[in-house]
């Protein structure tokens, strides 16, 4: 080989110094396989063991409470003559908020070609596997007889044949929320391949080696095979990227098609995809801080990811604030009396019975996060931490509010009277699906590697510290002498 | 497909690999493949892979899940059980298209996972042969395959030259077969290492 030709090549990876790196420290691709697989090769930690019982004691107490609603009834639940969607429908649209950070990350900042989207990517994605998983509990078990499920399917039946009505959204929610799980455990899994292979080859105990030889799908690192999974994950990217954004619209089309006031609104679907971002980052956020820490990833997933994901958060907390002030003004502007009361009365009024809620929603979502206008406060961990907690109970408050302040009062004031409140079996599923989520990532941190190996390596040379240092001098040079050299080497 | 011999030269740097890879085509040996740990953009065409087809496929399986929701929903509500739905048309053509958009992306994703899996002979429990186990850590493996009539020496310190860090002769059978990765030799062991520059 010759030296210009090698350096030819290192030229055309050239990267601006002004951007941050996103590998810190001295790396090399055994350093990163190291780093990254290490974790999941040693024991697991004493607050490990900690933080998996508990999720899975919730996991049982949540258990527990699906059997008591599905013994007696969704009655169980609290759910009253007005108030039909509670709790359960809140919990649901905001697992399934969380649930889009994932593959927003993943397919459309890939498409966006953001480097920094590789240290997050896969947690991300994880994240996004288990938040749809518990979100798709709640729909199910609020059918009441649940046994029936299956009525939704449509398949040629004994009962008619009846067909499911293809023109209702919660039908289209179905399509939508199952389709979404496929495609999002498609992309993750495929993306895992590789890594899991490099888990496997350098196994020592021979579990290890059978149990990530069966998972890796006998992976080998073939030039073709690597290209077509190139070609693979950019066109699941593309079809992610319309279906993330579908997906949240379909969601808020449950609510928007009907004729309830603070419901029937043409805002709601943009507004709710950014909401989900939103609330959707803020759960990254809060994860991937514990996981860096305890895993010791800090110089993969740097100060520097935080930072960038704390704008995300800013940008969309904001679109959602001026999607509350929209509302607000057209309730007003619109003249609808039934709209203006839903909105003046029941939820602005603070002292109505849940105005409340509305204005913790306003603080936690709108005001909070105006915080990380401040780059000191978006590169603070504590904050970062404190605030991804606060928006994400904001965010549960917003579906909270939009639900059960548009349905507490209907149009008949007789029904008025009832307050409604969650009894412990729908707060128990609730924590259940905590248990859920949290039990499937704490084995996921412990079993799989946390972040993309192979698109770490691939990013190394021109967005790691060490390379990038030895690439300063390139910003002196001119851009003649930078060409002539390159086509020397090339020549 | 029977065993085959393969002069196995390892690379630490991909910067090396190209030059290595387009050198070894110009002197007109065949390179069997190239294992690598992560995706090297180009090295696809240096090798002179022709590029993928499964982006067509995926297209074809996008339109096809399009064609299913349009015929099926169409068919159901105007034929098979005209409901009446507060008075609404039967062919409600703008209603139907979250799952026709749903079921596109679906039938897509899916297909094309699964076409990737059976063009790669992806699947649990299928066992290839390791020409090395850092291949999927942090060397570029380039396996040149060997006829009778070639000069293995010559293969060896040809790759050498190129830049290759570690060399060997491997005997193997390039196919897949079922089989458990727990039978394997301990890793990072190679005993036929023939020399280390």
């Amino acid at each position: 080989m010759s030296g210009s030709q090698i350096q030819f090549h290192m030229a055309v990876r050239y990267e601006s110094q002004t951007r941050d790196p996103l590998v810190i420290g001295d790396k090399d691709y055994h350093q990163i396989t190291e780093d990254i697989v290490r974790p999941i090769e040693a024991n697991p930690s004493r607050l490990w063991w900690v933080g998996f019982l508990i999720s899975v004691g919730l996991l049982c107490f949540g258990i527990f409470a699906v059997y008591e609603e599905v013994v007696y009834g969704t009655g169980q639940w609290n759910l009253n003559k007005t108030v039909g969607w509670g709790w359960d429908i809140t919990n649901f649209v905001w697992w399934v908020g969380i649930g889009h950070a994932g593959t927003l990350i993943s397919a459309i900042l890939l498409l966006f070609r953001q480097g920094w989207r590789t240290g997050v990517n896969r947690a991300a994605e994880a994240m996004t596997i288990f938040a749809v998983m518990c979100a798709g509990q709640f729909p199910i078990f609020h059918m009441g007889r649940v046994w029936m499920a299956f009525f939704v399917l449509p398949y040629p039946n004994t009962r008619g044949p009846l067909w499911s009505n293809f023109n209702s959204p919660l039908l289209w929610d179905v399509f939508a929320i199952s389709t979404y799980f496929t495609v999002s455990l498609l992309f993750w899994y495929s993306g895992l391949l590789p890594d899991l292979a490099t888990v496997r080859d350098r196994a020592k105990l021979k579990w290890r080696k059978l149990m990530y030889g069966v998972l890796s799908f006998g992976w080998s690192g073939s030039t073709k095979h690597w290209q077509r999974h190139e070609a693979l994950s950019l066109v699941l990217a593309g079809l992610s990227t319309p279906l993330v954004l579908s997906v949240h619209t379909i969601v808020s089309f449950d609510f928007a098609t009907s004729v309830i006031p603070g419901w029937h609104t043409t805002i709601f679907p943009p507004y709710f995809v950014a909401g989900a971002v939103f609330s959707g980052f803020a759960m990254v956020q809060s994860l991937l801080i514990i996981t860096r820490r305890v895993l010791g990833l800090q110089e993969y997933i740097t100060i520097n990811h935080i930072d960038v994901m704390n704008k995300i958060i800013v940008l969309t907390g904001s679109i959602v604030g001026v999607a509350y002030l929209t509302e607000l003004f057209i309730a007003w502007y619109g003249q609808n009396g039934y709209e203006s009361y839903a909105f003046f009365h029941n939820r602005a009024d603070i002292f109505s019975p849940y105005g409340w809620s509305y204005y913790l929603m306003m603080g936690c979502n709108v005001l909070s996060p105006q915080i990380f206008w401040f780059k000191k406060m978006r590169r603070n961990i504590t904050v970062t931490f404190f605030m991804s907690v606060i928006v994400n109970v904001g965010m549960w408050f917003e579906r909270f509010v939009i639900i059960v302040t548009s349905i507490y009062r209907d149009y008949l004031p007789s029904s008025w009277s009832t307050y409604y409140s969650p009894t412990i079996w729908e707060v128990g599923f609730y924590l259940g699906t905590f248990g859920l989520f949290f039990t499937c990532f704490f084995l996921f941190a412990k079993f799989f590697p946390v972040i993309a190996v192979a698109e770490i390596k691939h990013i190394l040379k021109k967005s790691g510290e060490n390379y990038k240092a030895k690439m300063g001098h390139e910003e002196t040079e001119s851009a003649e002498a930078f060409y002539a050299e390159a086509q020397g080497a090339h020549h | 497909m029977g065993v085959k011999r393969f002069a196995v030269g390892c690379f630490d740097n991909e910067d090396v690999l190209f030059p290595a890879v387009k050198k070894v085509r110009k002197a007109g040996y065949k390179i069997h493949d190239v294992y690598t740990p992560m995706p090297i953009h180009g090295l696809d065409a240096a090798m002179g892979l022709r590029d993928t087809s499964l982006h067509t496929a995926g297209f074809i399986y996008g339109i096809s899940g399009t064609t299913t929701a349009l015929t099926c929903i169409s068919w159901v509500f105007t034929i098979d059980w005209p409901l009446n739905i507060g008075g609404k048309p039967h062919f409600a053509l703008p209603a139907w298209i979250p799952i026709t958009f749903e079921l596109t992306v679906l039938f897509s994703a899916v297909g094309m996972v699964l076409t990737f899996c059976y063009l790669c002979q992806l699947a649990p429990f299928v066992k290839k042969h390791h020409f090395h186990p850092r291949a999927t850590d942090d060397l570029f493996v380039m396996v040149v395959e060997l006829t009778p009539k070639s000069n293995e020496s010559e293969v060896i310190g040809f790759l050498q030259n190129a830049g290759a860090i570690e060399t060997k002769i491997e005997e193997a059978e390039t196919g897949w077969w079922l089989g458990r990765y727990d039978k394997d030799k301990r890793p990072f062991e190679s005993p036929n290492v023939i020399s280390v520059q």
